[in-house]
């Protein structure tokens, strides 16, 4: 799909971070700023991966467990721990990851489709897979790690 | 093509401005309040927007204010005469020009049709056969062209048949039309006029040659200048104004065409207009005589040139002010008027300032950020234990004050009156009233209330649907009106208020109450509530608000189209506010909407629940209540109940109902009596009340979502975000029997 599009000629920067021991990397046109961790205010009725909601210079934004999100349990505490604070469409959130890896700069058509695979919530949240020197980066789509949170919500 | 567009707004927002002024005028003169003045200013209001829709083309609005403002003049000089009916067309006219505006601005249309129904309607005031004449009526831009005009002349009306429609269309007819009069005309006619603009003319951006150059359109004019006031150069004040204009209109046209091009400039100006009735040569013309184009370069400015002339000709300029003596006797005094006018009420309407909201609110957050800061000075201040008298205790409370001052400055930039709102809802009424066949008048009470501008602007639908609600469900029709022994035309009465840091909106209508015996049946066929359930008469009124509600027989135009007030509360829910409802047998309803001021700011209990720090509005709680062992009574597994005077009230566990785990059962409670929609009463089972303090409201939803029991967040001043409590949803599921038997 990529290659069809005959755009393999530019490159696209992702974030890559640890969360729940796997490699995930987020757009980094997504990513506003990576903050160390603070306690949050827990929300009632959430889900598991919605931590609670923490003060961003007066903004309330909501901070997501990466790792719980894809079934992986709970991110243990740490003080490496950091959230990856993203925005889409003028939503602002928090992502909690274990640790921040790298800036990743690609070619378009080494990101390959997210593999069949079983889980439909992950495969959903997946937008791709990019090979690295450890293996693999998944790439998120943060629409989608969200989005199932918020309609639950409602 | 930017500027073009913000010109586009400014002229749409001075519409909301002038068609707000054409409401008021109207619903005076509806109610027979008015005089003079106020068919005046309903004039200037549709002839200013009739103006500017010229300057954007948009010849639909142009047509139908013309017409609109022919039979407003028509009132103005009595040849109408103002029967209800005639007032009726012009309630409607005006909302069809607030229609057409509308449309303008957005782009749409509206069906030539109904713009034609109304124009019909003014036509048939206008009455006489002049009107209806075919060719007129085929452009209504020239309605005014074959008006009977009063001309103050022998002339026989109506007009002679040569009258023809200029191959040109333009809608402006006051010239054409004199063209078109004159041939019939035989006695030259015209006007003295005298100019003399007062400083403010020139303050206010007015500039004489412009008006002289839109006189000259009227006819053939000569000017003469008179400098009889110029002072000698070492008194000369450049601020001052020293010059007048001396005029000799040779015209057909009627005075109100005189008079309109002076309209803008009432009250700034001495202004005499003396009708000519003898053809009288030309004034001469003398060195004192400019022409007008010439004039336009020396009127804006008082400059060196001008005082220059003054020494040269002062002696010789005495004649034109002669000229105009004998004129004087005649004179109808239009400056007394004018003066009057503009010092009535000391300077007319207050200086504003239009400034983009956006502005105001990131000062508004800037506001909110300054409150949390200080929140957090005070905190770290604390910590410290310092003794009482520390100085900086001292200063931290006077941070609070001025913090508190400032936000409160903020706020009220964002308070608007509701008037406008109200005054839309007597469209809404008239409307309602049309479609039902019923008779409805608004009684409208507060209008200067101020309320944050999302606010009102959030409350135009929830309103509309109460209004139409009342009219249609509320009121009953003339003929049981009459039988029960009431004024056929029923009254809704509209009201604002502040209370106790809240705003109060009720409306009221003098219908037959509810129909409790049927709102109960309807709920059991629709199987909201249970045969069985025993409800007391608020509770039979609150049924009214459950989603899917409707008492309508019939599915009316107007409303009971399943969308009911369910909507209205979940609007008022929204923005933090409150519905209810109360109803006396053939007597009347009243809905009570209760409104926090502001949406930014308010006051909140900080307490604890299960560990967590939360904020409860200070508004929801009556009191807080440690109860003894013996005050508790418990319900069957899980349920407690409250005694207080006698009444038990059910306690609701909030950190059960968020979710959270449950608080240690050895602890004695604290208990927040709280009041719910229903009017009855709950209380929440917390664990501690911290504080009492403003707290800044942080929405959840543009971020996260909608919690249930939760209506926002704040920032504490330990920089920790603790969550504002919705009472009311935490209590709803305790309201009374209905939503449990939903749920069951």
């Amino acid at each position: 799909m990529h290659a069809q599009e005959n755009r393999s000629a530019t490159d696209v920067e992702f974030v890559t971070f640890q969360a729940g021991g796997q490699s995930f990397s987020l757009d980094i046109t997504h990513v506003r700023e990576i903050r160390r961790w603070t306690a949050v205010t827990p929300l009632p009725h959430a889900p598991r991966e919605v931590l609670g909601v923490m003060n961003l210079r007066g903004s309330v934004i909501p901070i997501y467990d990466l790792s719980a999100r894809f079934g992986l349990g709970n991110t243990e505490e740490s003080p490496r721990n950091v959230v990856v604070v993203a925005m889409i469409d003028n939503q602002t959130v928090g992502l909690l990851v274990e640790a921040v890896s790298e800036i990743l700069s690609v070619a378009r058509d080494r990101i390959q489709d997210t593999p069949d695979i079983r889980s439909e919530s992950t495969k959903q949240s997946i937008t791709g897979v990019i090979p690295i020197d450890e293996g693999m980066t998944r790439v998120i789509d943060l629409a989608a790690v969200i989005q199932a949170r918020s309609k639950a919500a409602a | 093509m930017a500027t073009m567009n913000s010109i586009r707004d400014t002229f749409f927002e001075e519409c909301e401005e002038l068609l707000e002024a054409l409401a008021e005028g109207l619903s005076l003169i509806n109610e027979g309040l008015h005089d003079a003045e106020t068919v005046n200013a309903v004039f200037r209001a549709v002839h200013s927007v009739k103006g500017g829709a010229g300057a954007f083309a948009l010849d639909g609005l142009v047509a139908f204010a013309h017409r609109f403002e022919t039979v407003l003049d028509g009132l103005r000089a009595d040849r109408i005469e103002l029967t209800a009916e005639v007032v009726h067309v012009l309630l409607r006219s005006a909302d069809h020009l607030a229609d057409q505006v509308e449309a303008a601005r957005d782009g749409t249309e509206i069906a030539p049709d109904t713009t034609e129904g109304f124009i019909a309607n003014l036509d048939a005031v206008l009455g006489g056969p002049p009107v209806t004449d075919p060719v007129a009526d085929a452009d209504p831009c020239f309605g005014f062209s074959a008006m009977p005009l009063d001309l103050g002349l022998d002339l026989p009306l109506p007009l002679p048949d040569g009258l023809t429609v200029p191959s040109e269309p333009k809608p402006d007819g006051p010239a054409q039309s004199a063209e078109l009069l004159s041939p019939s005309n035989t006695a030259s006619r015209g006007y003295r006029i005298h100019f003399r603009p007062y400083p403010t003319l020139y303050a206010n951006g007015h500039d004489p040659a412009l008006i002289l150059s839109a006189l000259s359109d009227l006819g053939q004019m000569e000017v003469a200048l008179d400098l009889s006031a110029l002072p000698d150069w070492t008194e000369f004040d450049p601020a001052a104004s020293y010059l007048a204009w001396s005029v000799v209109l040779t015209s057909d046209e009627h005075e109100t065409a005189v008079q309109e091009i002076f309209e803008f400039v009432d009250g700034f100006c001495d202004l005499e207009i003396t009708p000519i009735t003898e053809p009288e040569p030309m004034m001469q013309p003398s060195d004192l005589t400019t022409e007008v184009p010439h004039l336009s370069e020396k009127t804006t400015l008082l400059d060196a040139t001008a005082a220059a002339i003054t020494s040269a000709l002062q002696d010789t300029i005495n004649p034109p002010s002669a000229t105009r003596a004998p004129a004087e006797a005649g004179l109808r005094k239009r400056e007394a008027k004018l003066s009057e006018e503009e010092t009535g009420d000391g300077r007319g309407p207050k200086p504003t300032l239009r400034v983009e909201l956006e502005r105001v609110d990131r000062l508004i957050n800037a506001v909110g950020e300054l409150i949390i800061n200080q929140a957090m000075i005070e905190q770290s201040i604390s910590i410290l234990s310092l003794p009482a008298d520390a100085e900086v205790i001292t200063h931290v409370e006077d941070y609070r004050l001025l913090a508190r001052d400032i936000q409160e400055a903020v706020m009220a930039i964002r308070a608007q009156p509701v008037k406008p709102l109200f005054q839309r809802m007597s469209r809404i009424v008239r409307e309602a009233a049309d479609a039902t066949g019923k008779q409805a008048r608004l009684i409208s009470l507060g209008e200067a209330t101020e309320v944050d501008k999302t606010v009102i602007e959030r409350l135009a639908d929830p309103l509309t649907h109460m209004i139409r609600n009342a009219v249609d469900h509320g009121l009953e029709n003339v003929e049981l009106r009459q039988s029960a022994g009431k004024d056929p035309e029923g009254t809704i009465r509209l009201q604002a208020a502040h209370r106790s840091g809240s705003v109060v909106i009720t409306v009221r209508d003098d219908g037959a109450g509810l129909n409790r015996p049927k709102i109960l049946e309807k709920a059991i066929a629709r199987g909201l509530v249970s045969a069985e359930d025993e409800l007391t008469d608020a509770e039979i009124d609150n049924l009214l608000f459950l989603p899917g509600f409707s008492t309508a027989d019939r599915i009316s135009n107007l409303s009971g189209r399943g969308v009911g007030l369910d909507v209205v509360r979940n609007a008022v829910t929204a923005l933090g506010g409150r519905v209810s409802i109360t109803s006396t047998p053939s007597e009347g309803t009243e809905f009570t909407i209760t409104l926090p001021l502001t949406l930014a700011v308010m006051d909140g209990m900080v307490i604890s629940v299960a560990g967590h720090t939360m904020v409860v509005p200070i508004t929801s709680v009556i009191e807080t209540i440690r109860p003894g062992p013996e005050d508790l009574h418990q319900l069957g597994t899980s349920e407690s109940l409250l005694s207080m005077r006698g009444r038990f009230i059910p306690m609701i566990d909030v950190a059960a109902s968020l979710g959270f785990p449950g608080r240690d059962p050895n602890q004695p409670p604290l208990l927040l009596l709280v009041e719910t929609d229903s009017q009855t009463q709950c209380a929440l089972v917390v664990d501690a009340v911290h504080d009492q303090r403003q707290v800044v409201i942080k929405g959840l939803e543009s971020n996260y979502g909608t919690i249930p029991g939760v209506s926002a967040a704040t920032v504490l001043g330990d920089g920790q975000i603790a969550l504002i409590l919705d009472a009311d949803a935490l209590t709803s599921n305790r309201a009374g029997a209905p939503v449990r038997a939903t749920a069951a």
